[in-house]
């Protein structure tokens, strides 16, 4: 098990480098100019400085092997002087976004909790109604509880987040006034009525990226289910006499979240593509609308880190992926 | 009882229907036989001549819908156990009725330990802790001939061979010391050579532990090795029985007449699905009114298509007791 898991370690290395590379060159590649927002008042003269300060005079392999030495050294390694307050890199250039003058992972930092509590939510809340909901349809196939969950997975799952979401907030946001229709990152939960104000206006955004999740995942883990009610070893165990609830729940279930746990792995990289979307229409303020600006407003830097983490959290969660397949099968994890 | 009180199992009139999309199947028709105390019993006939669907609804291991069983009673312990609740039937499936089936490969669960899909039965029905099931099967791995027991116990079904994991799944039906093992043609998955070492296992353990056995087969040979008594069966229905000695010396029925014609030799015997007679056997679609084999019996005549053959027997010997036959042509006089 464990030279397996390391054996997918070490080939996630060079797939990073590569994407790595792609990315900025890509992104570099790309018309428009980091300086373009700078008034024209400004000297020319100076504004040679200001580009040769951000390094961006530089050949573009010099910038790329600058940058990853800043994502993969400078800027963990900072997290760590901030976390024990040692100097490792202390005054080291960090990676600088051209919107705010400052690092990008100050940006990223105050956007990802926003990401996390909206869209982390909805997909949590996602699974955990999916997979019940998955069993269950499996268990009574062809019931109208099966149907109904059916019809309403294929909604969900064929209606975009971007259709569902501004549905949703003009019925219950503008027509009903049940729910904010504008996300206000600014609110802090401190007592009660902060928390009843924050899940108010997390209502809608959850609900509908959510039921979006909850149809792909219910799907899977139905026909996985159903497969595996029909294996030979389920009627091994009734004839042992155990109780249905034993049979379904921990025979049947056992090896039916094999593949399921794999797309929910392999589901979580998506939460943050899936952000872009619906933080724009819910406007909430996180890692998707930070990467949304950031392409309009053409800073290299933070487009690049940010398309970056979100390939590597695809190549990680596919490691993850792997990793638990193997410790849930047997059969693998001995190979 | 009828059959005097040393029968453990007996099955009377029971019937069992799939209702499909297309029709119904009536995969079992008023099939009746018992069981005596460390008998065994063999079944033969056909692929599809319904001998698993009646193993298995007997203890209702089919699956409800699209199987009915539309009559009989099952007597077991005294009860019939077609007439307890479904909580009930379950204190009886692996307890006092073990089952075996055909294929190793796809019977044990892949991602548990094997000792633990021995113990989960023996927690579930003799009340042991986890720590009393763990000794008691390890002692039944042993049983069934696997070496180094105790360290077998944590491994997965897939590091076993298709012959081992037949032992262990000898050891699950055995392990609450059932009264009643059925086993469902236990070796026609795996090599003759192995094949050979679980029926010497299986006649082993009889001999050790005094269980009655239904052991399902092709294969008329291992009939002739190990069985008291034979049931032959076609078309959803028994059409002939009795001692194994008297019904292979004289055997009564046409059909059983042909199979005894196809005993598979040894080396072939995974091959041999006895497909020698002409025809394909029947899928009864209503309650059959003529005899089911008729249309490719060789002495068939007219009353061979308008009436069903009732069991009668031959022997003299109130039937079950000694040797049957479902026919109407008279082997004797023909
Ligand atoms: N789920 C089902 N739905 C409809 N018909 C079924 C179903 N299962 C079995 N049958 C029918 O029941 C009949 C008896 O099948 P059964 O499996 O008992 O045969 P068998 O004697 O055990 O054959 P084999 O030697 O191949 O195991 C067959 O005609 C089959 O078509
Ligand atoms: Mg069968």
């Amino acid at each position: 098990m464990l030279t397996y898991a390391l054996r997918r370690l070490l080939l996630a290395i060079p797939t990073l480098l590569l994407i790595s590379l792609v990315i900025f060159l890509l992104v570099d590649l790309a018309p428009g100019s980091p300086m373009s927002e700078i008034p024209l008042t400004v000297p020319p003269e100076v504004r040679l400085k200001m580009i040769a300060a951000m390094g961006a005079d530089q050949p573009v392999f010099v910038r790329y092997v600058l940058w990853l030495r800043q994502f993969f050294w400078v800027e963990p390694m900072h997290q760590v002087d901030l976390l024990f307050g040692s100097h490792i890199v202390e005054g080291q250039q960090r990676i600088i976004s051209y919107q705010t003058r400052g690092p990008v992972f100050t940006v990223i930092g105050e956007r990802i909790p926003q990401t996390l509590t909206v869209i982390g939510t909805a997909y949590l809340v996602g699974v955990l109604i999916a997979v019940p909901i998955g069993i269950y349809s499996a268990y009574r196939q062809y019931s109208w509880f099966d149907q109904l969950g059916t019809f309403i997975a294929m909604l969900g799952y064929s209606v975009p987040t971007f259709f569902t979401g501004v549905l949703m907030i003009v019925i219950f946001a503008i027509k009903l006034h049940w729910f904010p229709s504008i996300y206000n990152t600014s609110l802090k939960v401190t007592d009660w009525a902060s928390l009843l104000a924050q899940i108010r206006q997390m209502a809608l955004p959850v609900l509908v990226l959510s039921l979006f999740n909850a149809a792909e995942i219910s799907r899977y883990t139905r026909s996985s289910m159903l497969e595996n009610l029909g294996q030979d070893y389920v009627r091994t165990a009734r004839a042992k006499g155990m109780g249905e609830g034993t049979v379904v729940l921990k025979h049947v279930l056992r090896n039916s979240l094999i593949p399921v746990v794999t797309v929910i792995a392999l589901g979580i990289p998506g939460i943050f593509g899936g952000a872009i979307i619906t933080e724009n229409v819910f406007k909430v303020n996180g890692i998707g609308a930070a990467l949304i600006g950031a392409i309009h407003a053409n800073d290299l830097p933070m487009v690049q880190t940010l398309t970056f983490i979100f390939a590597v959290l695809i190549v990680v969660f596919n490691l993850i992926a792997d990793i638990l397949y193997g410790v849930l099968d047997p059969r693998i994890r001995y190979d | 009882m009828p059959d005097g009180g040393d029968a453990v199992l007996d099955v009377r009139g029971l019937k069992t229907v799939f209702r499909t999309r297309g029709g119904e199947v009536h995969a079992v028709n008023s099939v009746s036989f018992h069981l005596r105390r460390g008998e065994l019993l063999g079944v033969v006939g056909e692929s599809g001549s319904g001998k698993s669907v009646t193993m298995m609804s007997l203890i209702g291991l089919l699956p409800m819908p699209p199987a009915e069983v539309r009559g009989g009673e099952v007597w077991l312990g005294g009860r019939d156990i077609l007439k307890i609740p479904d909580s009930d039937l379950r204190e009886v499936r692996g307890a006092k009725v073990g089952f075996v089936f055909q294929d190793p490969m796809t019977s044990l669960n892949p991602v548990f330990q094997v000792g633990f899909q021995i113990m989960e039965p023996l927690i579930r029905h003799m009340g042991m802790t986890k720590a009393q099931a763990r000794v008691r099967a390890a002692e039944l791995l042993e049983l069934v001939g696997i070496s180094d027991a105790q360290s077998r116990l944590d491994s997965y079904p897939h590091q076993f061979s298709g012959g081992m994991r037949q032992r262990v799944m000898i050891a699950i039906a055995l392990a609450c010391d059932p009264d009643v093992l059925i086993a469902d043609e236990p070796t026609t998955a795996l090599d003759v050579t192995i094949q050979a070492q679980i029926i010497e296992l299986v006649k082993d353990l009889r001999h050790k532990l005094g269980m009655a056995i239904i052991w399902i087969t092709h294969d008329l040979g291992v009939i002739a090795g190990i069985a008291d008594r034979v049931m032959v069966m076609y078309g959803g229905q028994v059409v002939e029985h009795g001692p194994v000695k008297a019904l292979f010396a004289d055997p009564q029925h046409p059909y059983t007449r042909a199979l005894l014609k196809t005993v598979p030799s040894l080396t072939g015997a995974r091959e041999a699905r006895l497909q020698v007679i002409e025809g394909q056997p029947p899928i009864m679609t209503e309650e059959p009114r003529a005899c089911p084999f008729a249309p490719r019996c060789a002495h068939a005549f007219e009353r061979c298509d308008v009436e069903n053959p009732r069991r009668r027997a031959v022997d003299g010997l109130p039937l079950g007791q000694g040797h049957d036959v479902a026919c109407h042509w008279e082997a004797r006089h023909g």
